[in-house]
């Protein structure tokens, strides 16, 4: 359909560069801007934790100064990983990319507000790095608790850089959201009801709700960090009537719901992979679906889990206790519905279901440590140690990053043109699941055993499966690398891609236009059955 | 430091692994054990119940990822294109989806029930017989004993150049927080300048020490030994060294500790004694004649 008027295509597409890439209106361009960023950010965050592998694969201080610089990286490695890769990945590129597609709109709702959502995050990742250079560094956490990130124990420039970056890039996420609201409520094609859009697309709708709720919170916790060190006020500190642990509470009332905005995309595009590659519709679709809403809803009041040893009343951490359990529920329905969708399906193994299949299994070891871990009853002895880093990488580094990775495979030959090499991608996979299983399975030892967190030197015992870890973490460092070698093949000799390259279980619309699509994608809307 | 002789990871690697069985073997109790992979040896009652529930909590989490990487297993092996080349289109069945939300529910119902009483159990102590202040500064601990007088002491890491033999790494400090073995100690911990986690694994208790809060808990040690745990909140630069020993000692040295604790302590600038009728305050008329140092006390 896109191509019957194909004279038209061309009347005011061919923008210059300046226009075209840092002017850009266009979903996609700024899909693909969003995509290079996060892996940018990602090769920064990941030498991070390259270096703190280094310095934990042995006791003793090796490569780090003191505690101090080891803090301010750590607490950069979350960050950065969080705010510049994950997000950006998902949402900002495949959502950019694929969600206007998907329903059938010509482009995103506010494509001006698209564009100033990325443009924010750039000087927010200058202020982030920079915080790295400047004074001491950020050291308090990506959790940034106060008193520790109040200016009497982090003085200097660094923690307000790296706050205002929290600043920017929250204002980016907000106007994003609004943008995807807007956009999948009001720019449905005729005949794409709520109940026929595409899992990502309710994906990317549940996560804009919960990113519009969550980050004005964290935003206001921010400000009056801000405020508490730069102009008097006392609100997390003690001695003036505040109270440190408000600030765990406003922190964790975002960062609860922010896990859920890392993985609903992750699962969204888990969704497709399993259905195409199996040539099978979602199972249980409408399950599926509220499965997310149900998540994104009850992800908002368990947020205390984070707090058990902060000296809530018992009965306030049962009631906690009890309300993260029942999370466990509907992402069991997504876990059993992506196995049903398989099941009597004539599943294909590339690359992109590799990924998925591996992202379910290793979903699920994370997330049953996660019912471990709601219990507050043993986290009195595994909060904040390595059980907990191993339960949120399982979630996290080997969930939502092999989310990012199916999708990347997925659509690869959509958004480029050029399809990757199948067999340097199968390459790939095996070695980021080996390097990654090794590097964060001995961590939950660690953790039962009693090693804190966010430690550079640890007790002599706990040096064995941390050389492991390290090994581990080599290895992933070398997918990593490999993976950009396949990116590389990919644009360098990639096949060229048809518009619909994994057949009959590629069903959605991006599928009907050409791979990739023009630069606006429908001439006319496409009507859905 | 012996462990660092051997300098090249590989090969330490290497090595650590050709030793497995015999470290693993060594479990110790009140620290961690190399290579060791599930949770420390239980010091007292709530780790003890700890390790119960954990075991129940354990299983049940081995069982699903099993369950699933059979499925999963199945999927692969049964439904591949070569062995199923058409596919089925079903995309419903109503018992199957009721069935995968009434299971798990009963399943988290079957753990939430001694996961709530356990809480309840951690939470404090009815009975305590003595209380013990415990603060973390940065860095080093700070323990009072409010019902013995008041005394107070601080608890500072041994720097790896002044280990005496037997001293561990990263968990030695100079004056542990010494208490009576089986005995319920009720802890309140409060905090004076960042956040730091009052931690000890083996005595299944942990509580943040939080500036301008006062938080109680409790806990027991069943046996006289040392109990090691460190700091557990993110606190500043020297966050990963400042650990925590408690050494529980029989309750009759104990009240001799008490008694040569008090004037040692008295010395060193402790606050006032306070108003506090201490149980153990009739034991301390005779105690000044008991020669007990702390070095004995060890």
């Amino acid at each position: 359909m896109a191509t019957a008027h194909a004279h038209d295509d061309n009347h005011d597409h061919a923008p210059n560069f300046v226009n075209r890439w840092l002017f850009s209106t266009n979903h996609k361009d700024i899909g693909t801007l969003y995509i290079l960023f996060a892996l940018f950010a990602a090769i920064i965050g990941i030498f991070i934790s390259l270096l703190m592998r280094i310095e934990l694969q042995q006791p003793g201080l090796q490569i780090f100064a003191d505690g101090q610089s080891w803090n301010a990286m750590v607490s950069a490695h979350g960050l950065i990983m969080v705010f510049f890769v994950i997000m950006p990945a998902l949402i900002g590129g495949f959502g950019n990319w694929f969600v206007p597609i998907m329903i059938g709109a010509p482009d995103m709702a506010f494509p001006r507000l698209n564009n100033i959502s990325f443009w924010l995050l750039v000087p927010a990742f200058l202020l982030l790095g920079g915080s790295m250079f400047v004074g001491q560094g950020a050291g308090a956490g990506w959790t940034i608790y106060p008193p520790l990130s109040d200016s009497q124990y982090q003085p200097g420039m660094s923690m307000d850089m790296a706050l205002f970056a929290l600043h920017l890039a929250g204002a980016s996420s907000i106007l994003g959201a609004a943008n995807f609201i807007t956009t999948i409520l009001n720019m449905r094609a005729p005949g794409m009801t709520l109940h026929k859009m595409p899992l990502f697309v309710w994906s990317m709708l549940v996560t804009a709700f919960l990113l519009l709720l969550a980050v004005p919170v964290l935003g206001g916790a921010i400000t009056m960090l801000i405020t508490d060190r730069n102009f008097g006020t006392a609100f997390f500190r003690p001695e003036g009537g505040g109270d440190p642990v408000l600030f765990q509470h406003l922190f964790w009332f975002f960062g609860h719901p922010e896990v859920y905005i890392m993985i609903l995309p992750a699962f969204g595009i888990v969704s497709h992979v399993v259905s195409t590659f199996s040539k099978k519709p979602v199972f249980g679709y409408l399950g599926m679906a509220y499965a997310m809403v149900a998540i994104g809803v009850v992800g908002f009041v368990v947020w205390a889990h984070h707090m058990y040893q902060s000296g809530m009343d018992v009965d306030t951490r049962a009631y906690f206790m009890a309300a993260t359990m029942v999370i466990a529920v509907p992402t069991g329905v997504k876990i059993f519905s992506w196995i049903a969708t398989m099941w009597g399906g004539s599943v294909r193994f590339d690359t992109p279901m590799l990924f998925a299949i591996g992202f379910i299994f290793l979903f699920t070891l994370g997330g049953v440590t996660g019912v471990v871990l709601a219990n507050a009853s043993v986290t009195q002895i595994l909060h904040n140690t390595y059980y907990v880093v191993a339960h949120f990488h399982y979630v996290l580094s080997l969930g939502a990053v092999f989310g990012i990775y199916c999708g990347i495979y997925y659509w690869i030959g959509k958004m480029s043109g050029r399809q990757y090499p199948e067999k340097l991608g199968k390459i790939h996979f095996y070695l980021t699941f080996v390097g990654v299983n090794l590097t964060f399975f001995p961590m939950h030892f660690l953790g039962n055993q009693g090693m804190p967190r966010r430690y550079p030197d640890y007790a002599d015992a706990f040096w064995g499966w941390n050389m492991v870890a390290s090994v581990g973490a080599y290895i992933s460092v070398a997918s990593f690398v490999f993976f950009f070698y396949v990116m590389y093949a990919t644009f360098r000799r990639g096949a060229v891609a048809v518009p619909n390259y994994w057949g009959d279980g590629a069903t959605t619309l991006e599928w009907q236009v050409p791979s990739p699509p023009a630069f606006h994608t429908f001439d006319e809307l496409p009507r859905i059955r | 430091m012996g462990m660092r002789l051997v300098k090249n990871g590989f090969w330490s690697l290497i090595a650590l692994a050709m030793s497995w069985p015999a470290l693993a073997e060594t479990t110790a109790l009140g620290v961690p054990t190399a290579w060791g992979t599930g949770l420390q040896a239980s010091g007292g009652p709530i780790m003890t119940a700890i390790h119960d529930f954990n075991e129940l909590v354990f299983w049940i989490m081995v069982a699903i990822t099993i369950f699933v990487g059979v499925l999963l297993a199945w999927v692969v092996f049964r439904y591949n294109e070569r062995r199923n080349p058409v596919p089925s289109q079903t995309s419903h069945h109503t018992g199957l989806e009721i069935a995968w939300t009434v299971v798990p529910v009963l399943i988290l119902i079957v753990i939430a029930i001694p996961s709530f009483r356990l809480i309840y159990y951690q939470d404090r102590t009815a009975e305590a017989d003595m209380t013990i202040n415990v603060q973390g500064r940065q860095w080093y601990w700070n323990y009072s004993y409010p019902d013995h007088g008041g005394f107070a002491f601080d608890s500072r890491p041994v720097p790896t150049e002044d280990l005496q033999p037997g001293q561990m790494r990263n968990l030695a400090v100079d004056e542990p927080l010494v208490v009576p073995a089986g005995r319920n100690i009720r802890v309140i911990s409060t905090g004076v300048d960042v956040i730091h986690s009052f931690f000890v694994p083996s005595l299944g208790v942990q509580r943040y020490s939080i500036p301008g809060r006062s938080i109680e808990t409790w806990f027991r040690a069943d046996r006289p030994g040392s109990f090691y745990g460190q700091c557990n909140q993110i606190c500043g630069v020297n966050h990963w060294f400042m650990p925590i020993e408690v050494r529980a000692i029989p309750p009759a040295e104990f009240d001799a500790w008490v008694a040569s604790a008090r004037t040692r302590y008295a010395a060193a600038g402790a606050p006032a004694p306070v108003v506090a009728a201490a149980p153990a305050a009739p034991a301390l008329a005779t105690a000044s004649d008991a020669p007990i140092s702390i070095a004995q006390a060890r």
